[in-house]
């Protein structure tokens, strides 16, 4: 139904905007990095509304190549990210 | 591609490609050195020659080469043209004699006469542009090319006086290159045709052209030291003597009052100018820096300073002739473009070989030298006596074309004074020093003498130069009705500017 | 002809993968794929100049469903620039990094990033330009760290993040513009897009995304530190050629994509941007303690000048005059590229020899190195803009476009941030006139400093000598 495809997007609005707010301000390394990928969830929610074309057809498979290909992406970048980090605290803790 | 359009390019390569190999070269190959710079000068030489010939045989010369669209490089050349690439290519050649014997033993040596040769390429790819944007970027060459010169001895008041150098000749050439762009987009390229092209703009576009004017006037007048722009000259004579000779006599201050007698005659066309009310502007600031620039000369000690600001003064002539409107008056000041530069360039010689021989910096310390070193005392005494206009010598010429100039044109009420203040200044100023170094005795020691007095007073290679350039200063006001000479080639200028 | 836009991806990553499978042949294969690539940009800008813009759809899959790769005249002028600075990057990284586990790591990961970099180039839809803009930042931020020093990790470790954020906001800007209009194809979407709250934001999303990856003022914080502690190499190929892609897509989806969108305001405001970047950059560079400092706060101001080119080129008709601005555009954009690499190839080889590169403690060694110093000087040139660099001819055409339009204060900010150029470029400078005795021969090690002088003398000289192709070139469009 529309209302749910609707409510889906929005949703995804706001956990995108949210995972944002927190990337910006977020205190800590690990809280951006989190809040990072809690904005890719929203983004992802939002291209998986967009994939929705009605009851009849199939969804749309574009919307979710892309989502595919955002997931992998926030998974390798976060664990290049978390990589880095733990090189940077075992530097701190011998320096 | 044919040898007329090859020639204005040759001309330019003939200094820039030695200059280049000469950067590889190790320190010690003074031979290979010399060499090549002796080269390319003698070759320079002869490949004006056959411009200057043909330009007076009304051959066209001209290398075009497409940067982008509607901006060409193109190399022209014209009488006016054809005088300062024949007054660069002999001072450059007397300068490198210069410069090699003055140079002898210092460090880095080829790193000067690298940037040296491309000092004088950029001067004569200036002299040789067709147009108002080839002549930016060589102007802005010239800039890159001299300040390697000025700031050669690396010591902190030769990059301080490079700095200074930098920032004026930096600024100076944003103003040029924002007047040449509005005027591009205004009127197209600014080719430079005899008499001018911009009368032809409709009206409602001259109070553009009035701010385009006042733009590249500025943008020029700090290389050609106009009072306020003048800052730069007096702290860049930390510079070794060939490099103050050459910057101040052909090149960087040439460069800047070219420009002003290009923008005039074959951009606005000096008729236009005058409508526009611009040709007093100059007049005025002309005379201001001509009264301001020997004033300031009568205070200094320093030789080498005090020559400094007589150029300050001296160039502004040119100026002051390109705003006397009639042709007797560009004669006038156009002729002074070579005076000017062979006068001075012995002056500063004659100052650097002081400055080697006894270690003479300063007037005070010059009392007796003519004793010491008659041959240079001759030369100076020669060429000051043309600064101040006393006839035989070039400078009178001059100042008689720019006098009789001034009474044609109705300007004679201020422009007489002008000159005749300036004549007693410069008088002032140089006929003290000559009393000292003639008639007074020399002080027990002097300074440092690094040369002891031998067979010749001093270095050939420092004796020879100024005594030359002193000759042709006295044979341009003698034979000065001559086929060939520099007044009847600026009378050509004057005619084919004013159509006559 | 059109098989080249294949090879030019196909290229680094065999090589990229070569390097991977057989570490000891590694400085080899990387030498080779690096001269092949080089060779077939060329013959890419030759194509495209008799043949006009090539398409091709790989797999046989058209647009709508496959990957179409593309390019006109823009794409192989940039193509071809990313081409040159990677063999001379590639000549130089090979002798910097002398240990062979560092080679070991350094091959695969460089490769790979040449292997983005075209393919960003070349993508024809916003999905593939999503998926290179990513393999792109990871590249970059994995070479950035190479050497493993603690300030180049925190710095490296701050661009993943920051390039994360930016590539999030990108993709829900692509998410947004497949919700409006069904299609990811950018021939399609130009000829689609109009005027509307989706466009309005999907284009929002999307610009600040790229301008969070193109440093461009105020979200350019992360840049200097950046390169300025990566190996020299790197910083090279960063700051001439991986911002410069997010450029190239603001490029895109400004004057191709999203071109019935635009609105003056809108142009003004990167121009305000990119004009803060040019004042702010030059005075943070004139400040620099360090050279790498210095280079990378001077490719955020260069980066600047790009982006004031925005509101002239909204501002002009579609005409001659317009066309003008853009080339301006495009050739003050690669002389940057390769001026920018020069000077950082050149640096390094200071770095190495003197073992610091502290601007006022640089005396004896640039003295030493006659020849990188020369290279500076010649990257300066170029950097400042002065003639004969392509940069003149670029600044010329910001400057015509600014009267053209009466659009006087972007030509006050280029003048004012040319003198800043000039202020920090002849600082350094300043040093190479000393006392030290002139060494025996002009240039000590070939391989090192020779990449850095050509790459310069390019900038300099070439470039602004032979630049009328670039318009030509640019008239070619898909």
């Amino acid at each position: 139904m529309l209302t749910a495809q609707w409510l889906y997007g929005l949703a995804g609005c706001l956990v995108t905007g949210i995972g944002l707010g927190n990337a910006l301000l977020g205190s800590s390394l690990l809280k951006r990095v989190l809040a990072i990928n809690v904005m890719g969830a929203g983004v992802f929610m939002m291209l998986i509304a967009v994939a929705y074309r009605g009851p009849d057809l199939a969804p749309d498979p574009v919307p979710h190549a892309l989502v595919l290909t955002g997931i992998v992406v926030a998974v390798s970048a976060t664990a290049l990210a978390l990589a880095l980090a733990r090189r940077l605290d075992r530097e701190q803790d011998d320096g | 591609m044919n040898w007329n359009t090859w020639l204005p390019v040759l001309v330019v390569a003939s200094s820039l490609l030695p200059g280049l190999i000469i950067f590889f070269l190790r320190e010690g190959s003074h031979r290979l050195r010399t060499v090549l710079n002796m080269a390319g000068a003698v070759l320079k030489l002869a490949l004006v020659g056959q411009l200057i010939w043909g330009v007076f045989h009304e051959q066209v010369y001209e290398s075009r080469w497409t940067l982008a669209p509607g901006l060409d490089l193109v190399l022209h050349a014209d009488t006016l043209s054809v005088l300062f690439v024949a007054l660069s290519t002999v001072l450059w050649l007397v300068t490198t004699v210069y410069a090699i014997g003055y140079l002898e033993n210092s460090p880095h040596r080829s790193r000067f006469f690298g940037f040296f040769s491309l000092c004088v390429s950029a001067t004569v790819g200036l002299a040789l542009a067709g147009n108002l944007f080839t002549f930016v970027i060589f102007y802005e060459l010239l800039t890159l090319a001299t300040y390697p010169l000025v700031a050669h001895r690396g010591t902190p008041e030769a990059m301080r006086g490079a700095r200074i150098y930098l920032t004026y000749t930096l600024g100076g050439g944003m103003l040029l290159l924002i007047g040449t762009v509005w005027l591009h987009v205004l009127a197209g390229p600014a080719v430079f045709v005899e008499g001018g092209t911009l009368h032809r703009l409709p009206e409602q576009y001259h109070p553009q052209l009035k701010m385009i004017f006042l733009l590249l006037i500025a943008g020029l007048g700090v290389k050609a030291a106009l009072v306020p722009l003048h800052g730069w000259l007096p702290q860049a004579m930390v510079a070794p003597a060939p490099v103050s000779a050459l910057l101040h006599a052909v090149a960087v201050v040439k460069a800047g009052a070219f420009g002003i007698v290009r923008v005039v005659y074959d951009v606005y066309g000096v008729n236009f100018t005058d409508q526009l009310g611009l040709l007093g502007i100059l007049g005025v600031v002309a005379a201001v820096t001509i009264i301001y620039g020997s004033v300031r000369a009568l205070y200094q000690d320093n030789l080498k300073k005090r020559l400094a600001w007589s150029t300050v003064s001296q160039v502004s002539y040119i100026a002051l002739g390109t705003a006397i409107l009639g042709p007797v008056g560009t004669v006038g000041g156009i002729v002074h473009l070579v005076h000017q530069g062979i006068m001075k360039i012995t002056l500063f010689f004659t100052a650097g070989n002081y400055a080697e021989t006894l270690g003479i910096h300063k007037v005070s310390e010059m009392n007796g030298v003519g004793r010491r070193m008659p041959a240079t005392t001759l030369a100076f005494t020669v060429a000051a006596l043309g600064m101040i206009g006393i006839p035989p010598v070039a400078g009178f010429v001059s100042k008689w074309y720019l006098g009789l100039g001034a009474l044609e044109a109705g300007m004679a009420a201020w422009v007489m004074p002008v000159l005749l203040a300036s004549s007693v200044l410069n008088a002032a100023y140089f006929l003290p020093i000559l009393h000292r170094a003639w008639f007074r005795d020399p002080a027990p020691a002097w300074p440092a003498e690094h040369l002891p007095a031998a067979r010749l007073e001093t270095h050939a290679a420092l004796l020879w130069p100024p005594v030359v350039t002193a000759t042709l200063a006295l044979a341009a006001g003698l034979l000065a009705a001559a086929p060939y000479s520099p007044l009847e080639w600026a009378s050509l200028i004057a005619q084919r500017e004013y159509g006559l | 002809m059109a098989d080249t836009l294949v090879w030019l991806v196909a290229l680094p990553l065999t090589g990229a993968v070569a390097t991977l499978l057989l570490p000891r042949q590694a400085n080899m294969i990387a030498i080779g794929s690096a001269v092949a690539t080089a060779v077939t940009a060329g013959v890419l800008v030759h194509a495209v100049s008799a043949q006009g813009a090539l398409h091709y759809a790989i797999g046989g899959w058209h647009a709508g469903l496959g990957i179409a790769l593309r390019a006109d005249g823009l794409s192989a002028l940039l193509l071809l620039m990313t081409a040159l600075v990677m063999l001379a990057a590639t000549t130089y990284a090979g002798a910097y990094f002398s240990s062979a586990g560092q080679r070991r790591q350094l091959w695969p990961l460089w490769l790979l990033l040449w292997t983005s970099l075209n393919a960003l180039l070349l993508a024809g839809d916003l999905f593939n330009l999503y998926v290179t803009l990513e393999l792109l930042g990871l590249s970059a931020v994995a070479l950035a760290c190479l050497g493993g020093k603690t300030a180049a990790i925190r710095a490296a470790l701050r661009y993943l993040l920051v390039g994360l954020l930016g590539s999030m906001m990108f993709l829900a800007g692509v998410s947004l513009i497949y919700a409006g209009y069904g299609t990811l194809d950018m021939a399609m979407l130009t000829a689609a897009v109009g005027p509307g709250p989706v466009a309005w934001t999907a284009l929002a999303l999307m610009t600040a995304g790229l301008l969070l990856k193109a440093a461009l003022f105020p979200l350019h914080f992360w840049l200097p530190p950046a390169h300025a502690s990566a190996p020299a190499p790197v910083s090279a190929v960063l700051s001439a050629l991986v911002v410069k892609a997010a450029f190239y897509l603001v490029l895109r989806l400004w004057l191709e994509v999203f071109a019935a969108v635009i609105t003056p305001a809108a142009a003004s405001l990167l121009g305000a941007l990119g004009a803060g970047a040019v004042l702010w950059g030059s005075w943070q560079a004139l400040q620099a303690e360090r050279l790498k400092l210095l280079a990378a706060y001077s490719t955020v101001a260069q980066l600047g000048y790009l982006f004031l080119f925005f509101p002239l080129l909204q501002a002009l008709p579609h005409g001659p005059a317009r066309d003008l601005a853009a080339g301006g555009l495009v050739i003050l954009a690669l002389t940057h590229g390769l001026a920018k690499a020069g000077l950082f190839l050149a640096i390094g080889v200071i770095q190495q020899r003197a073992g610091h590169d502290t601007i006022r403690e640089l005396g004896g060694t640039a003295q030493q190195l006659p020849a990188t110093t020369f290279a500076i000087a010649l990257a300066g040139v170029a950097l400042i803009g002065l003639p004969p660099s392509g940069a003149f001819l670029g600044k010329w055409q910001l400057l015509a476009g600014a009267v053209t339009t009466g659009q006087w204060l972007w030509l006050v900010i280029t003048v004012i941030g040319s003198l800043l150029a000039a202020a920090y470029i002849f600082r350094v400078l300043g040093h190479a006139f000393g006392h030290q005795p002139y060494p025996g021969r002009p240039v000590t090690v070939a391989r090192e400093e020779w990449p850095a002088l050509l790459l310069a003398a390019s900038a300099a000289v070439l470039l602004g000598l032979a630049g009328l192709p670039v318009w030509g070139l640019m008239e070619i469009r898909l």
